[in-house]
């Protein structure tokens, strides 16, 4: 590398890679920061289309984190002209120390000499039967409607599953002036005034958490605890929900709803890279193992930063963008004075700590999804049943995931198993009745996401 | 369900633009995804087919450019996903294969 300097590769331009990318701008380097998105920011700071007549500001957009996002916006307009920014384009597939990234239409090799993956979250979804009607969608897509194009996913909206994001964003939809139908939640009362507690040495967290509850009651919103999505009714379109609490089930008519019981990381490039994964009981998922500054296991040019290292949430991954950069740094002895990084080691420590309180909260209790209907469709793009799952357990020994794949099609759909493959490991580990380990994880194959052919065709190295 | 799924809350002094969707005329506003463009009008983005094992009825689902249930067509055959792709003036998209392409 005498002579040339390093060629440095963020991927994703959420809080984590905006944060790596102004480390190493203020350090004199260049990196390349690409990004699927038209506009920085993420999803969680998602932005609207830089078009007249979206008007609303940053407090309208995004409330109490109004602040963070400004910043990280301010950030982004600083740097821009010291690093290359490359939106709208994907990187599909990585080959030793090439990204292969499509951009309109067209695809390019991008060497490179170290690589910070930041490449986020998607929510956890459960299946239920009916949620693949049309008016079902995640509750991410619920926040991207309302955020980037101004609109709610329906008149009367039914929040189902879990996490702080459901909370929020039912607090945001009221403000917009699409109440809630309903808020339906697997924990129970208990777990959350139990995580409330844990949560007194954070206060600024814990009132805004009570903050969107008590906003959300005021407004007439039944909020139900300890109630489990049943079926969601409709023949062609979403009519209601069926929510169930100690055999009594409650029907909610609503013409949507938003689906997510917490965010799983978008693995799928660091398994292409070749990092080595480890299973995280507590979030039960599989992860790409990094150090505590997010220098990747098995790979010497890559690190990790953000959610798509394990869900902390948006403020530590700032944190950990920085962390990461930091780590990288030092090990290309690139010079940064100026940083230290124990703030932001406690800021990670902190996040771990709530996120911990946050799992004990809303995680779904496990036989929620070992328990979903033979007849619930599992894989969405494959349209495979939970109950072809489990005969297919029984009947052909598949005892780990990329077998089961094999013989049923299950995650090998459009989606790649994002939306199935979590679901999937559990119903095969519970039907097998052995640990959720030891049916493994699905692999990543590329290209990552779908990509049509004439782009893949016309390759620029 | 008839009529529009999605509803515009707010930005909604925008400029209009046309579109072509299926072969009808359709407005939007500037900065749409083609998702919202569509379901601010009606309620799918595709009818379920009809057949017991043909295409279901979709709407979207992630509108993150994950889940990939929003594909739709440029009338020349190109795919794209139509909550990540905004409408532009003139555009001209089906919400099924165009399969006209394969009699010509």
């Amino acid at each position: 590398m005498a002579g040339s300097p390093a060629r440095i590769l963020i991927i994703g331009a959420g809080p984590a890679g905006l944060r790596a990318a102004e480390m190493l701008a203020e350090a004199g380097c260049s990196p390349i920061l690409i990004d699927e998105a038209p506009r920085v920011g993420g999803q969680i700071y998602r932005q609207p289309p830089r078009v007249p007549g979206f008007t609303r500001t940053a407090s309208e957009l995004y409330g109490a984190a109004a602040d963070r996002a400004r910043d990280l916006f301010v950030t982004f307009d600083r740097i821009r002209q010291r690093i290359d920014y490359r939106p709208s384009s994907l990187v599909y597939d990585l080959i030793d120390n090439r990204a292969i990234v499509a951009s309109e239409g067209k695809s390019e090799e991008i060497a490179f000499d170290a690589m910070i993956l930041a490449t986020g979250a998607m929510d956890r979804i459960i299946p239920a039967p009916g949620w693949t009607l049309p008016g079902v969608y995640t509750l991410g897509a619920a926040q991207i409607a309302l955020k980037h194009q101004g609109c709610a996913i329906g008149k009367r909206i039914a929040f189902v599953g879990g996490g702080p994001l459901l909370l929020l964003a039912a607090h945001q939809y009221a403000k917009a002036g699409a109440v809630p139908a309903a808020i339906v939640l697997p924990s129970r009362f208990e777990s959350l005034a139990a995580a409330g507690l844990r949560l007194l040495p954070m206060p600024r967290e814990l009132s805004s958490g009570l903050l969107w509850l008590l906003d959300l009651k005021r407004r007439g919103v039944p909020v139900l605890f300890g109630h489990r999505l049943v079926k969601v009714k409709g023949a062609e379109s979403v009519t209601g929900i069926i929510a169930e609490r100690a055999g009594r089930q409650r029907v909610i008519a609503c013409d949507a709803v938003a689906l997510g019981y917490g965010l799983r990381s978008e693995t799928q490039l660091a398994d292409l890279a070749g990092i080595r994964f480890v299973f995280d009981a507590e979030r039960r998922q599989w992860l790409p193992e990094t150090d505590p500054l997010g220098r990747a296991a098995g790979r010497k040019d890559i690190y990790l930063a953000g959610d798509g290292a394990g869900i902390l949430g948006a403020d530590a991954a700032e944190a950990r963008g920085r962390l990461a950069a930091h780590a990288l740094m030092t090990d290309l002895g690139i010079a940064h004075e100026r940083y230290r990084p124990k703030p932001d080691k406690t800021a990670v420590a902190c996040a771990e700590r709530l996120q911990a309180a946050m799992r004990a909260a809303f995680d779904p209790p496990a036989d929620l999804v070992t328990a979903i209907p033979d007849e619930t469709i599992l894989c969405r793009c494959e349209r495979i049943l939970a109950g072809e799952l489990r005969a297919l357990a029984g009947l052909l020994g598949a005892r780990e995931v990329n077998r089961a794949k094999s013989f049923s099609r299950i995650g090998m759909g459009r989606c790649q198993g994002r939306l199935c493959g979590h679901a999937a490991a559990e119903i095969l580990a519970g039907k097998l009745g052995i640990s959720l380990d030891s049916v493994g994880r699905l692999r990543g194959q590329p290209p990552i996401k779908p990509v049509i052919v004439s782009t893949v065709a016309e390759r620029k190295a | 369900m008839s009529g529009p799924r999605l509803q515009r809350v707010a930005d909604q002094d925008r400029r209009l633009i046309e579109i072509t969707v299926d072969g009808w005329a359709m407005s939007a506003m500037e900065g749409d995804t083609l998702l919202v463009a569509i379901l601010a009008q009606r309620s799918y983005l595709r009818e379920a087919s009809g057949e017991p094992q043909g295409e279901m009825p979709a709407a979207g689902f992630c509108l993150m450019g994950a889940c990939q249930d929003c594909w739709v067509w440029h009338e020349d055959g190109r795919r794209v996903r139509a909550c990540t792709t905004y409408a532009e003036p003139g555009m001209r998209i089906r919400t099924t294969w165009p399969d006209h392409l394969l009699a010509s």
